[in-house]
């Protein structure tokens, strides 16, 4: 199979119009779990690790624009975990230090499975994907981008530049469960804002739905919010765990949440 | 952008670090192995060799109505495929009965059964190859519970597993059906406590998938290097299927990552073989991860009925215990797990009236066969929990139960075996319970130190804490007459150092250090050279399992030193060549009626380890964290005192993985969590530490009284878990692994 290493976001985007069927890598820890275990076979890799222009991150306007080759240890760096602490929590809880160090943000978008634990502190935070090709740039609200198990909204000729967040600033905090200490796959995960400036209590569940969801109430319902989180969720049995403890731990995970950022 | 390379430190020049019987000494494969220097089987390579494949059967039961290779042969890089037709001896192996077909004939009887094997000169070829045979299955009803196996169609009609001296049985699908009787079961008890516990099934889950390269010798014969745990019987069992005899069958041990049971059934041993001698060119197999997990047999999942009767002040009078073990398509060694698991159903107790049935059967789930602790760690869990739900009806500590009806030499098995050797059963439970667990930890505190851990998921809510104490015991070595020994050579040289030839295998348990040190304790010199494990210069050393490999390697080696020694003497000096095969001391079938022993004994020794464990537990999620571990286990002696600890901790790793993660799911027979993102096994972050204390009671039979030290950690680890877990939340907890649904739901 062919790699191919562009050296630029414009290499990047024409090597992409050019080959609509290959696959962009950044860390390859979906990637090349995926070409070992024989379930894709694209036509070619494009290595996006020499694209300076996905790396790092800067702020405008108040605003932080992650590159999407942020790794998950970047992430969990006192600056960014200052801002975007449930992302930082997120981070942490993500693999091994080993995934740590090569797992990006912009691969989790790329998988959008409804595992991705980067999914949902980033909805909490109302974080907006940006899209470039070499036809133009486009923004989408990450709602928007997640659009089914393992789908997302990208077109063929597409790859995610970036992720822009305007911190809310508000107390937040990142849970998962799982059935051993480390290294799981969530079996449901959440992450809970409390947003006193626009007066909302915002949650987003993983692995308890086809997508991440974002279920968002009143301040003061603060007590009804664990029940209102566990039932917005549609969780399924698997191998996992069953439909019964997701919905379970979710109203448990949204209750200690709550009594985190409230305290 | 320029990529800055890690320095790599140099690794400081390691000076052979030499060590005597009792010295710690480091495991000389440690170094290459944490180096990744280490070669393993799946690093094996030869000029011109071509790649194997196994196309295995997506159906856990089916009738193979065709297979069609034509188009399959004729791929690019394709030098074979064959499938039974092919198979030139006998079309059957297994390690007890020969009911397993090298390649499927004309059914499949479980997910992954082999049905067509191919050689090409690049994996994917070979993989692609596959593919491109044409079966057509009809599909059968799989038999997927063990609770109505007796009553389905016979998944072997024509009863492989009839007429070898053990009880017969009329109903279908039974591998082995035991009964032990021992003393009056109807005596009563002031108090009875009964229970139903379910194990489910635990994978090794070795590192080291299944590999290794047959080399064909150009005169008809073959050698295999292969990662196993019994070379000779691999021979002796490829030997009669290519039609050879087994001189011709030459088999090497090639680097072993991780067996623990599931090495001592055959996996590519005679597929390789085929292919290389119908090729004539080297052949090598590499399973993947998923393969594997289909490609050895797993443990035994069983479900338990027990009903133990005790007098008030807390003596049992009375056990009844029926026990049924899914063997899955094939025996492999069920009939030995069946009786194993019977054998020490009542855990080490004296206990002077019981009936234990013990029933294994065949199903189209995967097969089952030997894995660390083979049986025991299934009764364990059920009679541990049984003496904690005794203490709690009589009100006694269950530290104190146990000890009241401690079993001890002088007593006696429920097969009617005297126990004459050593067995500190009170000692190991003293000094087990005499260990004190850290203090508990306060809050606030890093989430990576709470249950959940890296998830984050409490800061201390719903945290309980639980203690939980368990005992176990085993038998060391094999049992019920099987005629067990083990061979060494020694060449002493004039100058006195020495070559040692020994077949045990090294599966990363440390055997080859025991062979050093007991070789240097012996010849009383340093320079010794350990020559490769293999069939071809050397006899049998038996199987790397049932804890039994340091007792006979250490009889052997010990045997053949001295003899080379002596022999040297009567020359006067020179060289001498001498081999040494080593018996423990025999035993005998038990009655297939009563389940009572024909002889003196049915097991040569026995081995006990108590432990204390710590749990917490958030009640709420249902997640756990094992704190701590101490144990107490009799070992005979230590000939390795660190290789022992690392036992010890290893097996409570394993034990920790059935009692809260490790099991293989199946639908219908067909595995659905064949990965480690699926099946879980516990990483550092689970794991805790383990205070260990070795008790040193000399076996007085076993060459300087040492135990194996493999399996009893395994065996009680499992219960002490359990009982931990049961402690923190107040349930019954019946089933391993303990899933959060069971805390929480
Ligand atoms: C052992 C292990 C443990 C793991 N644990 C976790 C975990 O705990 N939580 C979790 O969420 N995930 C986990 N993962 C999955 C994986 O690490 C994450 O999804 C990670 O974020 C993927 O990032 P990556 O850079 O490695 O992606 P890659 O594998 O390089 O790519 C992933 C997908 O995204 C696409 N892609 C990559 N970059 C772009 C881009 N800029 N624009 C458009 N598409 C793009 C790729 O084409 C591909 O489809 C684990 C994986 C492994 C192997």
């Amino acid at each position: 199979m062919e790699v191919l290493t562009p050296r630029s976001l414009d290499d990047a985007l024409r090597l992409k119009a050019e080959l609509p069927a290959a696959r962009f890598v950044q860390g390859g820890t979906d990637v090349l779990v995926e070409l070992n275990f024989d379930r894709s076979r694209p036509a070619a890799l494009i290595n996006l690790n020499e694209v300076a222009e996905l790396r790092g991150f800067l702020r405008e306007n108040g605003a932080l624009v992650l590159g999407s080759g942020l790794t998950y240890a970047e992430l969990m760096q006192p600056e960014l975990a200052t801002a975007l602490p449930a992302l930082a929590e997120a981070s942490r809880t993500v693999g091994s230090p080993q995934i740590r160090n090569r797992g990006t943000i912009g691969g989790n978008l790329g998988t959008a499975s409804p595992a991705g634990d980067a999914l949902p502190p980033l909805l909490v935070e109302s974080a907006q994907v940006e899209i470039a090709s070499v036809r133009g740039r486009r923004a989408l609200p990450l709602a928007e981008f997640l659009v089914g198990p393992k789908r997302n909204a990208l077109e063929p000729d597409e790859l995610v530049v970036s992720i822009r967040i305007s911190p809310s600033g508000s107390r937040q905090t990142f849970m998962k469960v799982g059935p051993r200490n480390a290294m799981v796959i969530a079996v449901c995960s959440l992450a809970l804002s409390v947003d006193r400036e626009r007066g909302e209590l915002r949650a987003a569940f993983g692995s308890a739905g086809p997508v991440t969801g974002l279920v968002t109430a009143p301040l003061d319902e603060a007590e009804r919010f664990p029940a209102a989180v566990a039932a917005a969720a549609s969780p399924i049995d698997d191998v996992r765990g069953t439909a019964a403890y997701r919905r379970h731990a979710l109203r448990v995970l949204t209750g200690r949440a709550l009594e985190r950022c409230l305290a | 952008m320029s990529a800055t390379r890690p320095k790599i430190k140099a690794r400081p020049p390691t000076r052979p670090r030499l060590g005597k019987i009792g010295e710690s000494v480091p495991r000389s494969d440690g170094t290459p192995k944490v180096m990744g220097e280490f070669a393993y089987a799946s690093d094996l390579h030869a000029a011109d060799m071509l790649w194997g494949h196994t196309l295995r059967s997506p159906h856990a039961h089916a009738r193979i109505a065709e297979i069609d290779i034509s188009q399959a042969v004729g791929m690019p890089g394709v030098h074979a495929v064959l499938t039974h037709a092919d198979v030139p001896g006998r079309k059957t192996y297994g390690l007890e009965f020969t009911d397993q077909p090298v390649l499927a004939i004309d059914r499949v009887r479980y997910f992954g059964e082999p049905v067509a094997v191919v050689a090409a000169e690049h994996p994917e070829q070979a993989r692609r190859a596959a593919e491109a045979i044409r079966v057509v299955y009809e599909l059968l009803e799989p038999v997927a519970d063990p609770e109505r196996a007796t009553e389905m169609e016979p998944l072997h009609p024509d009863r492989p597993t009839m007429g070898h001296g053990y009880r017969d049985d009329p109903r279908s699908n039974v591998v082995r059906h035991m009964v032990i009787r021992h003393g009056d079961p109807e005596t009563a008890g002031d108090v009875t406590v009964d229970g139903v516990y379910e194990v489910g099934s635990q994978d090794q889950a070795f590192l080291g998938p299944e590999s290794g390269l047959a080399i064909p010798d150009g005169e008809g014969g073959v050698d295999i290097y292969v990662a196993t745990q019994w070379l000779h019987v691999d021979r002796d069992q490829v030997a009669p299927c290519l039609g050879l005899t087994v001189e011709q069958v030459r088999v090497h041990l090639a680097g072993v990552g991780g067996a623990f049971g599931g090495r001592e059934d055959l996996s590519m041993q005679i597929h390789g073989a085929l292919l290389a001698l119908h090729t004539n060119r080297p052949v090598k197999f590499v399973y993947n991860r998923e393969e594997s997990f289909t490609g050895h047999v797993h443990r035994h999942p069983a479900k338990i009925w027990c009903e133990h009767r005790a007098t008030r002040d807390g003596r049992i009078t009375c056990v009844r215990m029926r026990i049924l073990l899914d063997g899955g398509a094939y025996a492999s060694s069920s009939t030995t797990v069946t009786s194993n698991a019977a054998s020490f159903a009542l855990g080490p107790y004296r206990v002077d009236n019981a009936l234990i049935e013990s029933t294994s059967v065949y199903t189209n789930n995967p097969p089952c066969g030997a894995m660390r602790g083979f049986g025991a760690v299934q009764t364990c869990f059920a009679a541990e929990a049984q003496m904690d739900r005794l203490a709690a009806e009589l009100g006694i500590d269950p530290v104190e139960l146990r000890l009241l009806n401690a079993l001890a030499p002088g007593d006696y098995l429920p097969t009617g075996q005297l126990i004459d050797g050593a067995l500190p059963t009170a000692e190991v439970i003293r000094r087990a319970a005499a260990l004190e667990p850290p203090a508990p930890e306060g809050f606030p505190r890093d989430p990576i130190r709470l249950p959940g851990g890296a998830g984050n998921t409490t800061r201390g809510a719903g945290v309980h804490r639980g203690v939980g104490f368990a005992v176990g015991f085993k038998n060391i070595c094999y049992s019920e007459g099987f005629d067990d020994s083990c061979a060494a050579r020694v060449q002493l040289y004039a100058d006195g150092s020495a070559t040692v030839h020994c077949a045990a295998t090294e599966v990363g348990q440390g055997v080859t250090d025991v062979i050093l040190q007991v070789a240097r304790t012996e010849l009383g010199t340093d320079r010794i050279t350990l020559a490769p494990h293999t069939t071809a210069t050397v006899g049998s050393a038996g199987s790397a399992s049932a804890s039994r490999l340091t007792w006979m390697v250490s009889g052997a080696v010990r045997d053949a030193c001295r003899a080379a020694l002596e022999e040297q003497e009567r020359r006067e000096g020179g060289e001498v060549d001498v081999e040494r095969v080593h018996h423990h001391r025999p035993t005998t079938p038990l009655d297939p009626e009563t389940g009572q022993i024909t002889g003196e004994r049915a097991h040569v020794a026995l081995a006990v380890a108590a432990m204390r464990a710590v749990v917490e537990v958030d009640i709420d999620l249902g997640l756990t964290r094992v704190v701590w571990v101490g144990t107490a286990q009799d070992v005979g002696k230590a000939i390795n005192p660190q290789a022992v600890h690392g036992q010890i901790e290893g097996g409570t790793a394993q034990g920790l993985g059935l009692a809260l993660m490790e099991e293989i799911q199946t639908r219908d027979g067909r595995i659905v969590n064949a990965s480690f993102t699926d099946y879980l096994i516990p990483t550092a972050l689970d794991m805790p530490p383990v205070t260990v204390v070795l008790v040193e009671d000399p076996e007085p039979d076993a060459p300087y009284g040492a135990k194996g030290v493999g399996e009893p950690p395994a065996i009680v680890s499992v219960a002490a878990i359990a009982a931990a877990v049961r402690d923190a939340t107040g349930r019954a907890l019946t089933r391993v692994p303990i899933r959060a649904d069971d805390i929480c739901l």
